[in-house]
């Protein structure tokens, strides 16, 4: 026996000793973070979430002598409003500010409801199998085939307009897709040893689920969720530009966009600058969502 | 050489273990067109701090049935019992207490290991699954287990990207010690492995084994390693053993012509060995559709009119030998 | 052994190495051999040694553009493979130099069929019409020994065994008829009765046409068995080569010596088995001196200050060691 205790003792040792990893450790990565996308994001929450003290005016404060202002920097534009007014005189940059909250948080609600159901349908459609995914994939597809706007019109008008209204339009709209992506990430973890094993240990099928399978789908799933954040927003824009969004007087960019349609070449600012707006935003969540992948991928399939 | 090791009650015993897997067309509601036979009438035991080798190449349903023994399968007939129970059959406390006796390691250590989980997490699985254990009762046993199997204590906290290939065998071997089982099924335990880390690990499984009441299932295609570890070893071909001996007379005298090959075709590290090629014809039959009476007939040099058309049975030709064969 | 045939693969000081974003990975780090005419040549190392490198670096196929041969010579019957172009590479392999990977499933283009791949293989280097280049394709079937050629034409990778695939693959390796070939690993993912199977008839084809091959492997039993000579790789570089028999009888570096000990045996006592502690140093942080050091059984101080040069220990024989006594060699 003494033997036996000698020879566990000397692998130990000398495994002790070779234990550094052979893995190279990658080099810092912070210059290839995307730092102008994350500061429009920042800027972006900041604003959002500050809006009643950065705002200069109230945005539904109307001063008719003082419509249509152009911006500061244009003849006839006054530092008073910098982004100048709208056709009722609320002033379009504090309507900029008030309309990200509704963005954020329409995106911010829609996303999580829907990335939420469409996370526990992938996950229990492809760990169960069989009947129960066949079920829940045919009504995926189902969804998917759906025309967006067409829905989420549906909808609007069946239930009327106002937040809640939006935010079910988009859950709706998004949750397949959220599940058909996350399902085909569960089945390819679920073909991993180590879920077998976690069979061999004994653990429960729900066990199994909330240790071993969301944790190696959360990667994809959190990038998913980053690259609809612009689509999410585009819908909503949408919406409210065809007049099923949030109700006036409440700003959104969608119905600042719509709103100024008739004034497009006369007072450009009015579209323009939540347009520009809408874009900023959305490109600068894709890039981040871009940026969010390449950095989740590699370091996930060290080898 | 199995004095002392074995006991009167084997630890395992599969008995006429069957599993057929329908296979199915059809979109949504899908006949079944035939069965794969994966394993088609198997019985062993394994005995006390005892190892049967499980060899064969692929599609003989060793892993099919190593997997029955896990309860990852359900068999279409026969049964596994342990200590006479049928594992099958076990609800509730008694199922918790089968996984604490019967543990598993994997080929793949790149697959064996959850990325996101740290390794005392997946080293204590089994116990904390199926026992009550404090925190400090858990890190203790953690502690033990890396100790065991070589690695230093610092590796409890680590996350499993960090370690190398042997390495996470290593973990894998102390995740499955950790509820301290009584057989450790091991599907080609080192095959993925680098030839020099392979005895490592192969030196570790044998001080185990002495250390402790360990029993081993070693599921392998690598002759030479099963007869390094393994006491007994069984022969598979198409879901049936075909010969099932100690390793020494069945190293020292294979019977069974597919045995026959399948040592011919362990290529020894010899230059100078002498070469009985018995290169078999033809490619291994499908599961689905397996041939006639003796399944090897079509490949086996050595084929008479019986072979064809009845199935041998396994037969006793020397004490603890037996082959199934129409030679014998 | 015969008189010594040409020398038709000639690689002198061949280093490849890979630029990643954690360094500069030297996976082949100054590789010299010979490969004649008719003969084996086994590469033989654990995984990470660089001999897989060596083989694509051959056929010029390092992975882009990470990969790059910073140095060395790769004589193809005199002519320097490292000079020549891609366009111009497009030449040669297949035609002069061939490569068999490891894995069937990879190496055949699922959405295909056999004879279209064969073929597609052929027109390369046959200037034929497509009707006898099918004949062609179905002749070369044959003699893979793949049983129903004319049917197996139509059949896709699918629904082929993994030995079936090999046998496909080697028949498209060698449709130009090859003066080399480079083999990697490709039995690994073979049962053994097949590898049996698949390694004589490699051999059969080899005796046919006199083809040089560099067989790449961890396997001893099959280097025993198909090869004439070997060359033992260890982090990016050769450190014993030898005629099979010697390295075997008598191996000379402490990496051959210690790694032939590992491997288990089919024959003789069953006693514990050696192992070799520690692993292989990482490829893109090399230490000074010689790279086995910090595993070896006899290392000394010079062994970790200065890399030992290969010196020849017997006819035909050399080994990178400072304990070897170096002995003229014939």
């Amino acid at each position: 026996m003494a033997r036996v205790e000698e020879r566990i003792d000397a692998d130990f040792a000398a495994s002790t000793a070779a234990d550094e990893s052979a893995l190279p450790r990658p080099r810092g990565d912070l210059a290839r973070m995307p730092w102008v996308s994350l500061v429009i994001i920042t800027v972006l929450v900041l604003v959002a979430l500050m809006a009643p003290l950065i705002a200069p005016h109230s945005p539904t404060e109307q001063s008719l002598p003082d419509k249509l202002l152009p911006p500061a920097w244009e003849a006839g534009g006054s530092t008073k409003h910098l982004l100048g007014t709208d056709v009722l005189g609320r002033d379009v940059l504090s309507r900029l500010i008030y309309g990200a909250r509704v963005s954020l948080i329409v995106a911010a609600v829609a996303l999580l409801a829907g990335g939420g159901i469409g996370l526990m349908v992938g996950i229990v459609s492809g760990y169960l199998g069989g009947r129960v995914d066949s079920v829940l994939m045919r009504v995926v597809d189902a969804t998917l085939t759906f025309p967006t706007i067409l829905i989420a019109l549906l909808l609007a008008v069946s239930l009327g307009q106002g937040l809640q209204t939006i935010a079910i339009a988009i859950t709706v709209l998004i949750w397949a897709r959220f599940a058909r992506v996350v399902r085909g990430e569960v089945l390819a973890v679920k073909a991993r040893d180590f879920v077998a094993l976690a069979r061999v240990h004994g653990c429960s099928h729900l066990r199994i689920m909330a240790v071993h399978i969301v944790p190696n789908v959360l990667n994809t799933f959190m990038v998913l969720l980053t690259l609809h954040i612009g689509f999410v927003i585009i819908v909503e824009a949408s919406l409210s530009f065809l007049g099923a969004g949030i109700p006036p007087p409440t700003p959104s960019w969608g119905q600042m966009v719509a709103d100024g349609r008739s004034h497009i070449a006369s007072a450009w600012w009015l579209s323009v600058v939540p347009g520009a707006a809408i874009m900023l935003v959305v490109l600068a969540f894709n890039l981040f969502g871009d940026w969010l992948r390449d950095w989740l991928d590699p370091r996930l399939r060290q080898v | 050489m199995l004095e002392g090791r074995a006991i009167a009650e084997p630890l395992i015993r599969a008995e006429n273990l069957t599993k057929h897997f329908p296979v199915t067309r059809g979109l949504l509601v899908g006949r079944t067109t035939g069965h794969v036979k994966a394993v088609d009438g198997v019985s062993f035991t394994i005995g006390h701090q005892e190892t049967l080798g499980l060899v064969g190449e692929s599609g003989c349903g060793k892993t099919t049935t190593s997997r029955l023994l896990l309860r990852l399968e359900e068999p279409t007939a026969g049964r596994v019992l342990l200590d006479g129970q049928d594992v099958h059959a076990l609800r509730g406390l008694e199922l918790s207490r089968y996984h604490t006796r019967v543990q598993a390691v994997f080929q793949d250590p790149w697959s064996s290991l959850n990325p996101r989980l740290r390794i005392r997490d997946t080293i204590a699985e089994a116990l904390v699954v199926n026992r009550r254990v404090t925190r400090a009762g858990k890190l203790e046993r953690v502690e033990e287990v890396l100790h065991q199997v070589g690695l230093p204590l610092s590796a409890a906290a680590r996350y499993p990207h960090e370690f190398s290939g042997g390495q996470r065998q290593r973990i894998a071997l102390a995740s499955a010690l950790a509820a301290k089982p009584e057989l450790i099924v091991l599907d080609e335990p080192v095959s993925a492995l680098d030839v020099s880390i392979r005895a490592q690990i192969m030196n570790l499984l044998k001080d185990l084994q002495a250390r402790q009441q360990l029993s081993f299932l070693l599921v392998a295609h690598n002759l030479a390693t099963v007869r390094y570890i393994a006491h007994r070893t069984a022969v598979m071909y198409l879901g049936r053993i075909v010969e099932h001996a100690d390793t020494e007379s069945l190293y020292r005298s294979p019977l069974h012509p597919y045995t026959k090959a399948l040592f011919a075709a362990a290529l020894p590290a010899d230059p100078d060995a002498p070469r009985d090629d018995m290169i078999l014809s033809g490619e291994v039959p499908s599961p689905i559709d397996p041939p006639s009476g003796c399944h090897f007939h079509p490949r086996c040099p050595f084929a008479m009119e019986q072979c064809s058309r009845v199935a041998p049975e396994l037969k006793a030709v020397a004490a603890g030998h037996v082959v199934s064969c129409h030679l014998y | 052994m015969a008189v010594a045939a040409p020398v038709v693969l000639d690689v002198r000081g061949l280093r490849a190495y890979l630029y990643t974003r954690w360094g500069v990975v030297r996976a082949v780090d100054g590789v010299s051999f010979a490969l004649r005419e008719g003969e084996t040549l086994g590469l033989v190392g654990e995984s990470g040694c660089g001999k897989t490198m060596t083989g694509l670096s051959l056929v010029r196929l390092l992975p882009e553009p990470a990969g790059r041969i910073v140095e060395g010579q790769i004589l193809l019957e005199g002519e320097d493979l490292v000079t020549k172009s891609q366009s111009e590479m497009r030449h040669v392999r297949g035609r002069r130099i061939s490569m068999i990977l490891q894995d069937p499933q990879t190496s055949l283009n699922p959405v295909f069929t056999i004879g279209d791949q064969i073929v597609e293989a052929l027109r390369l280097h046959h200037g034929d019409g497509e009707r006898a280049l099918a004949v062609r394709a179905e002749e070369a079937l044959r003699r893979v020994k793949v049983a129903a050629p004319e049917q197996r034409m139509r059949a896709y990778p699918h629904q082929m065994s993994g030995g079936m695939k090999q046998r496909v693959v080697g028949a498209i390796a060698v449709a130009g008829e090859p003066r080399v070939l480079i083999a990697d690993e490709p039995t690994t993912a073979l049962d053994v009765t097949i590898q049996l199977q698949y390694l004589a008839l490699l051999k059969e084809l080899q005796a046919r046409t006199r083809l040089a091959m560099l067989f790449i492997t961890h396997d001893f039993g099959i280097v025993a068995r198909m090869c004439d000579r070997v060359a033992v790789m260890y982090a990016g570089r050769i450190v014993e080569t030898g005629p099979t028999r010697t390295l075997f009888r008598s191996p000379r570096h402490p990496y051959t010596e210690a790694l032939m000990a590992s491997v288990p045996r089919m024959e003789g006592s069953v006693t514990r088995l050696p192992s070799i502690e520690g692993q292989p140093p990482p490829l893109h942080a090399l230490p000074a001196g010689c790279r086995f050091a910090p595993r070896c059984a006899y290392v000394d101080d010079r062994c970790r200050r200065e890399y030992p040069p290969i010196m020849p220990v017997g006819p035909a024989h050399e080994a990178a060691c400072w304990r070897v006594e170096p002995s003229p060699s014939r």
